[in-house]
């Protein structure tokens, strides 16, 4: 990126947005449990795909336990595998 | 001797009576105990409906067991739920020191969800079945 670019970007912040932050470290959870399908919902779209860390902000640690959770989750019937309009 | 704690999660399928499900139950929580396991908590959710339908059924009776056993123990009890037509899926976790923690608050009700808003709200509370004496 050359240095106009960084300039322009600096000089309008209000474009750009909040910065996300990682749910699990802001208030400390550490386990993902992967009965509570209501939680794990947050972290699939409406097909029941997992969203990437770049939507949600979850840290690559947490983002780990969130897939294996959710996968847990799929194969217990809590989750679907595929899905029409799950929100 | 080296023991683990457990928890293993077990569909049944809809087809059994109330009476042969809470018997296909006791029976494993036989084995667990008869096995020297130790059960720390049972909880049973009764008739689900399921995601996606399993063996052309689309519910089951969900069954939790939480227990301390010897990591060759679960050989042997998985291995009885892959004979056992009654059951439809098992799945037994390795509970960490933080699952250990994360089951023993949530029993105690003192778990709290965090919303996407960041309004805490109390996680829904299962319907937990009458401790038994064991």
């Amino acid at each position: 990126m050359s240095k106009e670019t960084n300039f322009i970007f600096n000089q309008t912040p209000q474009v750009l947005q909040k910065k996300k932050y990682c749910r699990f470290k802001k208030h400390g959870i550490r386990y993902i449990d992967h009965k509570d399908a209501e939680f794990l919902l947050k972290f699939v779209n409406e097909q029941g795909k997992i969203l990437p860390r770049r939507i949600t902000g979850t840290s690559l640690k947490y983002q780990r336990k969130i897939s294996v959770a959710i996968k847990r989750a799929r194969h217990l019937a809590l989750l679907p595998f595929l899905a029409d309009g799950l929100k | 001797m080296n023991t683990n704690q457990y928890e293993t999660v077990i569909i049944l399928t809809p087809v059994l009576s109330e009476q042969q499900m809470k018997d296909a139950v006791a029976g494993y929580r036989e084995l667990i105990t008869g096995n020297g396991g130790k059960l720390v908590h049972e909880e049973n959710w009764g008739l689900t409906k399921l995601a996606y339908p399993i063996q052309k059924k689309g519910t089951g009776f969900y069954h939790l067991f939480e227990f301390t056993a010897n990591p060759e123990f679960i050989k042997s009890f998985e291995l009885a739920f892959r004979r056992d037509e009654r059951v439809l899926r098992y799945l037994t976790v390795k509970l960490d020191r933080w699952g250990v923690d994360f089951n023993q608050r949530k029993r105690n009700g003192e778990l709290r969800t965090v919303t996407p808003q960041g309004e805490k709200v109390v996680v829904k509370k299962k319907i937990e079945i009458e401790e038994e004496e064991l």
